[in-house]
């Protein structure tokens, strides 16, 4: 089975330093720790559990900048077979369908045979759960979106159960497919230390001795019109810093005369009726 | 994202600051391995840096994932049901991450799939399990196990046995004790009989109190000498989990829960011979319980380290007569000598691991090649790690009963509610002065070496490495030493054996006082902030050292 495994280096939001939004209120990316988007790392464990039950070689792929080599390198500590970087300046400026552009564009150059694609649901620097679906749409493949575990997967098909509100599906797709993974699918394993004592001098440099494939847009065969800004129909027209004070909320208290001050407050501001 | 390693720089002061390169080296044949395996290091800033980052990954996994399955653990305990034992969900979730990790075989040679890490690493990394989740460590410290199948077994039985352990494919258990074979294991009953038919040992008897005795793979004490009655008729085996082993029941116990506590039954287990008959007890087990005491140890400083820190955290948070009650001078300083006895702890328990690192390395080097200087490496030591072992369980296991007892006193009533992580602390410690050897049993095994003078020998070869601008406390520990030199000397001409047993306990007390100013004074080579924290020991430790001279005298 061959497996590709979309991964992304993002800034760890969880763990905000003080100077981390500049005055403008756009992100100061020095000032935040890079780390393995997490829902990737669940992309990567059921690949991985994958691999545990039948055998299978999962390539791992991350477009970003040359840094962006460090999830790769993870990706190597938990057992991926091989890694590939996505890195040029033509991308800077990429919204989601020029990502999935590049991307898909990386998946046919490196991996054109794939039965599986497994992605994170969505990263959490930009929360759009977007690009996996669209990787599938320009692969013109099938997806399985939410995936909480396969329960089996053949030469011809998958059968997988999805999140749902309220619930959950059971969902049969052929292969290849692409499948976006939420956080409550499993618990990423940890990074192996055999693999890691292995793989740490693993790099993008040419005189490395063990590499990490790192791919141009010319690599890959992707014209730079449809990716980088040039390719992005998402404008970015100004960025806010919305903070909401406390100011703006009101108490009621819980009992009849609250319900009807709030009702009246709600009718006032036409919120209701 | 916590990380029990990181976290915690005290750890890796050692491996920063201790010059290890000979023994490193020694471990990784001159950095020979690394011909074979494309993960053994380079060089010895390489190696350092792998033992660094396995730590570090371990202290994730401590941190994230064992410690926040610590009280689902305790609440839950291991099962037992139908004969069989289960361990609890975040138990198995725990080994499961463990093995994922490659953290199985540390310390067992990388051709049998191990890391070939020195004992010191482990010892760390048991630290860091303990104190996310101390039931854990029952678990993960039954390396020993692999280990000892490493030193005395075929090369068929290493093959077998330690791959499977190193890969994670089997758990371990050391089956010893029994209903009346406590503390005095020459009494030994269990019956291993010579099957002609099949030509293999059999083992028939009870044993009690065994941790993880639902293991695949265990080593038992069996006595296969008939009618014989003492430690020479006793030898060493090792069975595979079978229908003829049955467990009857599990401890129900005042913590650890995790660990499932055993009592097994043999009905005619398959068993092989594990080195030469006669020798179980006399060497190979007093070989896995020395390890099993520097593991045992390691468990107490990892939980007391924990504990410190959740009375550390109370302390600031709780408030009381309008202000929090680390400002009251009572509760600061007993957060104080807390914090001052980890560090003694660590000092001593990694300077005992160094030590048997040595012997460990000195005597494989000693059979492969017979030189003699290196015999005489070898044995000293041998007696330096003998010496050390039983005084680092005797005092950390003790001094970490009491930080968690005062931790658990820092939280008032609080701390004796289920809600909170201290009163788990607290029981979890219970038993690590008293399994793998009491703390009398080690006094036993210490003792000897400070009546004979060799401890002397010791203290004033370590004196030396001291840092000597500090010379008002080398002197006084040299004062202290001395003044114990005579005191063992007067007991000597005391003809009463119950009056001279009767103060051994304080004997070994003192020597470990001065032991471990020693070690600080040591340590205090490489940071004004290790100079502080011996002197505050010194100044706290040695008037009670005095005392305790001063009483026997008396």
């Amino acid at each position: 089975m061959r497996i590709v495994v979309l991964a992304k280096q993002v800034p760890d939001t969880k763990n905000v330093p003080e100077n981390a939004m500049k005055e403008d209120g756009t992100l100061n990316r020095q000032a935040l720790p890079a780390i393995f988007n997490p829902e990737d790392l669940n992309a990567l464990e059921m690949a991985l559990e994958l691999k545990d039950r039948y055998g299978a070689y999962i390539t791992v792929i991350s477009m970003g900048p040359p840094n962006a080599k460090e999830v790769l390198k993870d990706s190597l500590y938990r057992g991926a077979d091989k890694t590939v970087l996505i890195s040029d300046r033509k991308l800077a400026g990429s919204d989601t369908l020029a990502t999935s552009v590049a991307l898909a564009g990386a998946i046919k150059h490196v991996e054109p045979n794939f039965d599986l694609i497994i992605c994170g649901r969505q990263a959490i620097d930009g929360d759009t759960a977007q690009v996996g679906p669209q990787v599938a749409e320009k692969l013109n493949v099938p997806q399985i979106t939410y995936t909480l575990s396969i329960e089996e997967v053949d030469s011809k098909e998958v059968i997988c159960d999805r999140e749902i509100e309220n619930g959950v599906e059971k969902v049969k797709a052929t292969l290849p497919v692409l499948l976006t993974v939420t956080k409550e699918a499993n618990i990423p394993r940890p990074e192996n230390v055999k693999m890691m004592m292995k793989y740490k001098k693993a790099d993008i440099a040419p005189e490395s001795k063990i590499k990490i494939d790192m791919l141009s847009l010319d690599d890959i065969g992707v014209d730079a019109k449809y990716v980088g800004l040039n390719g992005s129909p998402t404008k970015v027209k100004n960025i806010e810093s919305v903070v909401i004070a406390k100011k703006e909320t009101k108490d009621y208290s819980p009992d009849e005369n609250g319900i009807k001050e709030l009702f009246n407050d709600l009718m006032e501001n036409h919120l209701v009726g | 994202m916590a990380n029990y390693y990181d976290d915690n720089k005290d750890i890796e002061f050692y491996l920063n600051n201790y010059d290890l390169s000979e023994l490193v080296s020694l471990y990784e044949n001159n950095y020979e391995e690394v011909k074979k395996y494309d993960f053994a290091p380079e060089n010895y800033n390489d190696a350092m840096e792998n033992y660094k980052l396995s730590l570090n990954i371990l202290g994730k996994i401590a941190g994230d994932i064992i410690a926040e399955n610590a009280d689902s653990v305790d609440e839950e305990g291991a099962k037992f049901e139908n004969g069989e034992v289960t361990y609890a969900k975040g138990t198995r979730i725990n080994l499961d991450m463990l093995k994922k990790a490659g953290l199985n075989g540390v310390t067992l040679p990388r051709e049998y799939f191990g890391l070939n890490f020195p004992t010191l690493i482990y010892v760390m990394m048991i630290e860091i399990v303990s104190r996310a989740d101390g039931s854990l460590m029952n678990l993960f410290g039954l390396q020993d196990i692999g280990e000892t199948i490493n030193d005395f077994g075929s090369e068929e039985q290493k093959k077998k046995y330690c791959s499977a352990f190193a890969k994670g494919e089997a758990t371990g258990a050391m089956i010893l004790t029994e209903p009346d074979a406590g503390s005095d294991l020459q009494s030994v009953r269990t019956k291993a009989v010579w099957d002609e038919k099949e030509s293999c040992f059999r083992l028939y008897g009870v044993k009690r109190f065994i941790t993880n005795g639902n293991a695949d793979i265990s080593l038992v004490l069996a006595r296969s000498e008939e009618g014989t009655t003492d430690a020479r008729g006793l030898s060493m085996f090792v069975i595979e989990r079978d229908e003829t082993v049955q467990i009857r029941r599990i401890e129900d116990k005042l913590g650890i829960h995790g660990s499932p506590t055993c009592e097994i039954e043999f009905h005619g287990t398959k068993a092989e011979l594990v080195g030469k008959r006669g020798y179980g007890l006399i060497k190979y087990v007093m070989t896995l319980m020395n390890g099993a005491r520097i593991g045992v140890s390691a468990q107490a400083l990892g939980i007391a380290e924990e504990a410190y820190r959740e009375a550390y955290a109370y302390a600031e948070e709780r408030e009381q007569f309008g202000k929090s009650i680390i400002n009251f001078p009572m509760v600061r300083r007993m957060l104080d000598d807390m914090k001052m006895e980890l560090d003694a702890m660590r000092a001593l328990l990694y300077n005992t691991t160094i030590a048997v690192d040595y012997k460990k390395i000195y005597e494989k080097k000693y059979e492969a090649t017979g030189d003699k200087s290196i015999r005489k490496l070898y044995q000293y030591y041998n007696k330096l790690a003998g010496f050390l072992t039983p005084l680092s369980k005797f005092y950390l296991t003790e001094v970490g009963n009491k930080i968690c007892y005062d931790a658990l006193q820092i939280h008032g009533g609080t701390g004796y509610m289920r809600d909170f992580k201290i009163q788990r602390l607290y029981r979890d410690i219970r038993i690590t002065n008293i399994y793998e050897g009491t703390t009398q049993l080690q006094v036993v095994a210490a003792i000897g070496f400070i009546t004979s003078g060799l401890y002397f020998k010791f203290m004033e070869e370590a004196i030396e490495k001291t840092e000597l601008g500090l010379v008002e406390h080398i002197n006084k520990t040299k004062d202290l030493l001395n003044e114990l030199k005579a005191l063992v000397e007067l007991l000597k001409k005391e003809e009463n054996h119950t009056k001279k047993e009767y103060y051994e306990s304080d004997l070994v007390e003192i020597a470990a006082i001065i032991t471990i100013a020693i070690f600080m004074l040591q340590n205090a080579k490489y940071s004004e902030e290790k100079v502080q924290i011996a002197e505050r020991y010194i100044h706290e430790r040695f008037p009670k050292a005095k005392y305790l001279i001063d009483r026997i005298k008396s």
